[in-house]
């Protein structure tokens, strides 16, 4: 268990003794039960990215996988070929409700509690990730998917290896989820899997909301709104801003 | 200190971005150019999607352009005659540009658009300027030849719709500077530059402008198609991020009035020179990255339907 930060491990920490004392002492437990140390994510003008603390309690041994996806959008897929020379976009798929975002964590490495065959029914992982497949050669298909996951992996929004859940004796665990500062808007949903014996027991979803918050978001729903108003208003500023510069600049 | 740039939907190291305007605003105090066709790439260098870096350009065009030209016109040096003609074709360019750049964008050719015109214009512009400088440093060395005539008429100035052009001293068919009009202003929209180094040597060697008033009037015409840009981009693109165009403009208004005290104390030629080196090594290193095989093939775009 990481204790780097202390102070910002020790609330959720508190509230997770408090889940426990109460149902577990009888022994009407529930076999899982997991929460988020923040449930809002604020995208200011300053943001670097982020991480969110994922913490809970199973009632026994077993192994936690945690999944984490983002608002899903279609996607286009575009190959570049040689024309004359130059590297041109020419043929495109479309993939429908690709996740913006994807990120995975467990306790131990997948294939040690996982066969292939759940891994692929529970949808777990980036190869098995649900989206609407383009009408293409499988071959062609196959070839686009993996460069999607391959540019979302190096854009940091698709994880590239499985994140590390700790225990804390054989019942309290933790995560933390990381966000980089490129982290799309929306509704995510965080899923915890509880597996004994390779199947699931038990499993709890978590929403969390990354938005925007602040200027930057004011700016943005205006543009986005009132996009003739957003563009007076960016002309007419920088004919202010351009007036103010020169006079300021003419005393000198 | 990182600033998160809304419509960019990023965050970028203000004093880089100060910096980067304070360069090219120098270079544009100096010469008169604008210097959108060299912030422009190097934006879309360190991670700004095209589309927003060409948008947000434009906007910060009409910042330093409102800035340059009132110097002009307080030395009474624009002629707002020619100016009006050139803006007659640079609005009905720029909003042509401004539907075929959308266009493109929903057909994902538009980083590729961009690039090509930048490394068609770079090295054109680039060697031009070479050439220019060059000449004018041998020409400084010797004592000057025969007196040059006021400028040359050729017979694209004898198209009809002959006007006159006080300021200008030219008697000339306006649809000459309607038509360069034109043509820069589908580049100010596809590029995001004000176009002022295709438009100057245009208004120059094609119009026969005398050089001091050129740079005031290009600035004038400049400033509303670069007004005309940034309205339609926000309209159909909503690409223009104004939190990048604050920063880009605070730094190059102040380049560029540092650049227009540096001209008298440096030796303004030879910086020249330097500057076409610069502008033909971006052309270089745009075209490289055009041909040479790209690491990643593919890329992705959120799937946007035509209409």
């Amino acid at each position: 268990m990481r204790l780097s930060r202390p102070a910002a491990a020790a609330a959720p920490l508190v509230a997770l003794l408090m889940l426990l004392a109460g149902p577990a002492r009888d022994g009407a437990a529930e076999p899982l039960i997991a929460d988020l140390s923040n449930h809002l994510i604020a995208i200011t003008t300053g943001f670097s990215g982020t991480d969110v603390l994922m913490f809970g309690a199973t009632d026994g041994p077993g192994d936690i996988l945690v999944t984490v996806r983002g608002p899903s959008t279609d996607i286009a897929v575009r190959r570049k070929e040689r024309v004359f020379g130059v590297w041109v976009n020419r043929e495109a798929l479309e993939f429908g409700s690709v996740p913006a975002f994807y990120g995975i964590a467990s306790n131990r490495p997948l294939e040690e509690f996982l066969d292939p065959a759940m891994q692929a029914r529970q949808r777990i992982g980036l190869q098995h990730l649900a989206m609407t497949l383009p009408q293409a050669s499988p071959a062609e298909t196959g070839l686009f998917q993996r460069a999607l996951i391959r540019i979302k992996q190096n854009q940091g929004l698709f994880a590239t290896k499985v994140g590390k859940v700790s225990f804390l004796g054989n019942q309290l665990f933790r995560t933390e989820l990381h966000f980089p500062s490129n982290v799309p808007v929306g509704s995510y949903l965080v899923e915890v899997l509880l597996f004994r014996d390779g199947a699931v027991v038990s499993a709890q979803t978590t929403p969390l909301v990354i938005s925007k918050i602040g200027i930057g978001a004011e700016i943005f729903r205006f543009a986005h709104t009132q996009s003739l108003g957003y563009g007076a208003g960016a002309v007419f500023g920088a004919l202010l801003l351009g007036w103010v510069g020169y006079l300021v600049f003419r005393r000198l | 200190m990182q600033i998160y740039l809304p419509i960019a939907e990023m965050s970028l190291n203000i004093f880089l971005l100060l910096g980067l305007g304070t360069g090219i605003g120098f270079l544009s105090g100096m010469f008169g150019v604008g210097g959108g066709f060299l912030l422009t790439p190097l934006l879309i260098f360190i991670g700004v999607p095209p589309a927003v870096a060409v948008a947000t350009q434009a906007n910060q065009v009409v910042a330093s352009s409102v800035s340059g030209v009132l110097g002009h016109w307080q030395r009474d040096n624009v002629d707002f005659k020619m100016g009006f003609m050139l803006l007659i074709g640079g609005f009905a360019g720029s909003t042509a540009g401004v539907f075929l750049f959308g266009l493109l964008r929903q057909i994902g050719q538009i980083d590729l658009v961009i690039s090509l015109s930048y490394v068609l214009l770079l090295s054109l512009i680039g060697v031009l300027m070479l050439a220019e400088s060059l000449r004018s440093l041998v020409r400084r060395r010797r004592p000057a030849g025969n007196v040059r005539k006021l400028h040359q008429h050729f017979w694209l100035h004898g198209l009809p719709l002959k006007m006159r052009f006080r300021k200008s001293r030219l008697y000339i068919s306006a649809l000459l500077p309607i038509s360069v009009g034109l043509f820069v202003g589908i580049m100010s929209a596809i590029m995001g530059v004000g176009g002022a180094f295709i438009l100057v040597p245009a208004m120059i060697y094609l119009l026969g402008m005398p050089t001091a008033i050129v740079i005031g009037t290009s600035l004038f015409q400049v400033i509303f198609v670069a007004a005309n840009v940034t309205l339609l981009q926000s309209v159909q693109n909503q690409t223009v991020d104004v939190v990048l165009a604050l920063v880009l403009t605070v730094g190059g208004v102040i380049g560029a009035q540092l650049g227009s005290r540096a001209t008298t104390k440096l030796p303004a030629e030879q910086i020249r020179v330097l500057l076409a080196l610069l502008v033909i090594g971006v052309g270089i290193g745009l075209a490289y990255q055009l041909t040479a095989p790209p690491k990643e093939l593919f890329s992705i775009a959120v799937a946007e339907t035509l209409p």
